[in-house]
């Protein structure tokens, strides 16, 4: 379990994901072997996941994001697994996420303009699986994102 | 914008799946010399491409068992100011992300929360008391998977 010493790390952590271990350290109060070992503790013991780059996809030139909800029909209860199979194997597609909810998927889908964006939805999107209903939400911009919890 | 070819999107697909790889370790995967790879990453770092890094934590085991994508749309636009909006919602610590976003709704949010109680709370409480929230659609996440994105595959 999480003491609250750790969650002063991980706090530290979210709010900056690069900063050096001493800086970390600093910053959260305790000296720097402690901070390493706490660190190594909570990624052996699988609380931190991974770390992960982040790419900017606008600067390698995809300017456009759309957030496509899905609906998936129900008759198949192999639906879900075989519409993931498929989206995975799209290059435009980034995130996949299943819900509990009226939507059944979410699929995050950039492109590099509109018309790219078409090819991509006529070509690869509507041709996945078991798709039900579908709409689009287009991201025009982006007001927060902050990886940080209220731990 | 900057060029790339299928080495620097190797690269690009390497770091994304584990941003702690050095220089060393991610050439050796696309079939480079350290210091090859090393002056990539700078290039691709220096031209915004990469642009930090994301730390995946378990949330379940750090206390936040429930996430919730919101779907909500403004009402009586017009007479109620983004602006207000956008920061009052900001405000909100248990909001990670916020999108203004054309379709169906105006706003789409990702909450987190220690479990549902806790999300009817920060629902009611916090968001649905903000002055021009009109229809909100609240879909709680089962699974989420992220992709490296149109990078091709690590070679090797």
């Amino acid at each position: 379990m999480l003491d609250d010493t750790d969650r002063r790390l991980l706090r530290q952590l979210l709010a900056d994901p690069g900063a050096a271990t001493a800086v970390l350290a600093e910053r959260s109060g305790m000296t720097q072997a402690s901070c390493w070992r706490r660190l190594e503790k909570l990624t052996d013991t699988g609380i931190i996941r991974g770390r992960h780059a982040v790419v900017d996809w606008p600067a390698l030139g995809y300017e456009v994001e759309v957030s496509l909800r899905i609906t998936l029909e129900k008759n198949d209860p192999r639906a879900f697994d075989h519409f993931i199979f498929a989206a995975r194997k799209v290059p435009e597609v980034t995130e996949i996420q299943t819900f509990l909810g009226r939507v059944d998927v979410r699929v995050v889908v950039i492109a590099r303009d509109m018309a790219h964006y078409q090819s991509i939805y006529r070509e690869q999107i509507l041709t996945l699986p078991h798709i039900a209903d579908l709409e689009a939400l287009m991201t025009v911009a982006t007001v927060k994102t902050n990886p940080s919890l209220p731990l | 914008m900057i060029a790339t070819d299928a080495i620097d999107r190797a690269i690009l697909a390497a770091l994304q799946s584990d941003a702690t790889l050095s220089a060393g370790q991610v050439g050796r995967q696309v079939g480079l010399s350290q210091p090859a790879c090393w002056r990539r990453i700078k290039r691709l770092t220096d031209a915004g491409v990469l642009v930090g890094h994301r730390i995946a934590l378990d949330l379940e085991r750090v206390g936040f068992g429930v996430t919730v994508f919101l779907g909500i749309k403004l009402a009586a636009k017009g007479r109620t100011s983004i602006g207000d909006f956008e920061r009052a919602i900001s405000a909100i610590p248990e909001v990670q992300s916020i999108h203004h976003v054309l379709g169906l709704y105006d706003y789409r949010l990702r909450v987190v929360a220690r479990d549902l109680g806790d999300f009817e709370r920060v629902l009611r409480r916090r968001i649905m008391t903000i002055p021009g929230v009109g229809d909100i659609e609240s879909n709680v996440l089962l699974s989420e998977e992220r992709l490296p994105g149109p990078v091709g595959r690590v070679i090797g």
